[in-house]
């Protein structure tokens, strides 16, 4: 049934991780409700204000690194992780 | 006072989160899985990682079509929003002919894309169109399907005739919602036109201004139907913009791995912007 869509593994682990991230994070919401704040960003957001801007930020970081350099792309997502996790602790 | 919302409404948008999932989240993944292989037809796909990513970063066909596309819509609001706040202006007020101006005005907004190319393409030509008849009759060396500039000039202007009236209808309405007090205070003030324009009129358009941007926007960077058939993006590629330099690679060659790579980065960016003018719209109420 899926034939048609293609699947390989790692775009399979990819929609897997952040499907596990939306879920993580559903789950945190309902133990710690989280509320706006403001912090080194100009404007105030909630958690999953921080999350997007942190994935969104992250697709950039990637294809950064591809356009200007022959680096692997695991140190683009090591930086990419330390930039998302200091987004969601100080953001 | 901390506030924490009650979030259990959230159940009631399921339906229609299913439905996006299935008219959206499956498609966009299907995308996805197509840009990391080289897909030959059913069954007969490569797994070749970021290499189409590469290539389409590093593809200078690409990029001038990126930047043609950029130039376009920053020329589309550049004309089109200060054009529209002042046909908004002179509007009459109210009655009858207020009503036949937003009559006419709105005409051009209920053609389809194709047919408004295909006005533009007659009306452009030089032997049988009025508008090449008139220009070259007067001299001018008009010929929009051999010079690139005379394309450029024709595209914009078929897009100004085509969605001016919109930006217009919207500062229209968010100058009809300015009370009339306003305008008697800073008369007593005896405040000039322009002082009126900056101080009242502006700051109150602001809100449907960023829709309007938000809106033109959107629609010129993803322009397809009315250049394809105005100008089939010539001369040479010189007004071929992104989505169909898209659809020439992804129908046309059936080059579906690059063509999903590069979709996808085409959806990144307009991802990145909408979400811009929507903290920027949403940033703007939280301020009131």
């Amino acid at each position: 049934m899926l034939a048609w869509m293609n699947w390989t593994p790692s775009v399979a682990i990819f929609f897997a991780v952040i499907a596990a991230i939306l879920a993580v994070m559903t789950v945190y919401e309902i133990v710690s409700p989280c509320t706006e704040r403001k912090g080194f960003l100009p404007i105030a957001t909630t958690r999953g204000d921080r999350l997007f801007i942190g994935l969104l930020s992250a697709a950039y970081i990637h294809l950064t690194f591809l356009a200007v350099s022959d680096i692997t792309l695991l140190v683009a997502l090591a930086v990419s992780v330390v930039w998302l996790l200091v987004l969601l602790r100080w953001g | 006072m901390v506030k924490i919302p009650n979030n259990r409404a959230w159940w009631l948008v399921l339906p229609v989160f299913l439905l996006v999932a299935f008219s959206a989240l499956v498609p966009l993944m299907t995308v996805v899985n197509y840009s990391v292989q080289d897909i030959f037809g059913p069954g007969q796909a490569y797994y070749v990682g970021t290499e189409w990513f590469k290539e389409v970063l590093t593809n200078e066909r690409l990029q001038d079509s990126l930047m043609r596309q950029f130039l376009f819509s920053g020329a589309v609001l550049m004309i089109q929003i200060p054009l529209g706040i002042g046909i908004a202006l002179m509007m009459p007020k109210s009655g009858m002919k207020a009503s036949l101006v937003l009559i006419l005005l709105a005409i051009p907004l209920l053609i389809p894309w194709n047919v408004v190319g295909t006005i533009w393409q007659i009306f452009g030509r030089g032997d049988i169109g009025l508008f090449g008849w008139a220009l070259n009759s007067m001299g001018f060396d008009y010929n929009y399907t051999g010079d690139t500039v005379d394309a450029w000039f024709t595209v914009l202007l078929m897009d100004v005739w085509h969605w001016t009236p919109l930006v217009a209808l919207l500062c229209y309405s968010g100058l009809r919602a300015i009370p009339e007090a306003f305008y008697q205070a800073a008369e007593i003030d005896r405040a000039s036109k322009w002082a009126v324009f900056r101080y009242i009129q502006l700051p109150r358009l602001k809100n449907v201004l960023i829709i309007a941007v938000l809106l033109r926007f959107m629609d010129s960077f993803m322009i397809y139907t009315e250049p394809f058939v105005l100008t089939g993006g010539g001369p040479g590629s010189s007004t071929t913009f992104l989505s169909q330099t898209l659809t020439t690679m992804a129908i046309g060659q059936f080059d579906l791995g690059r063509a999903a790579a590069f979709s996808l980065i085409y959806f990144l960016i307009v991802l990145l912007i909408s979400w811009l003018f929507f903290t920027a719209i949403t940033h703007a109420d939280k301020e009131k």
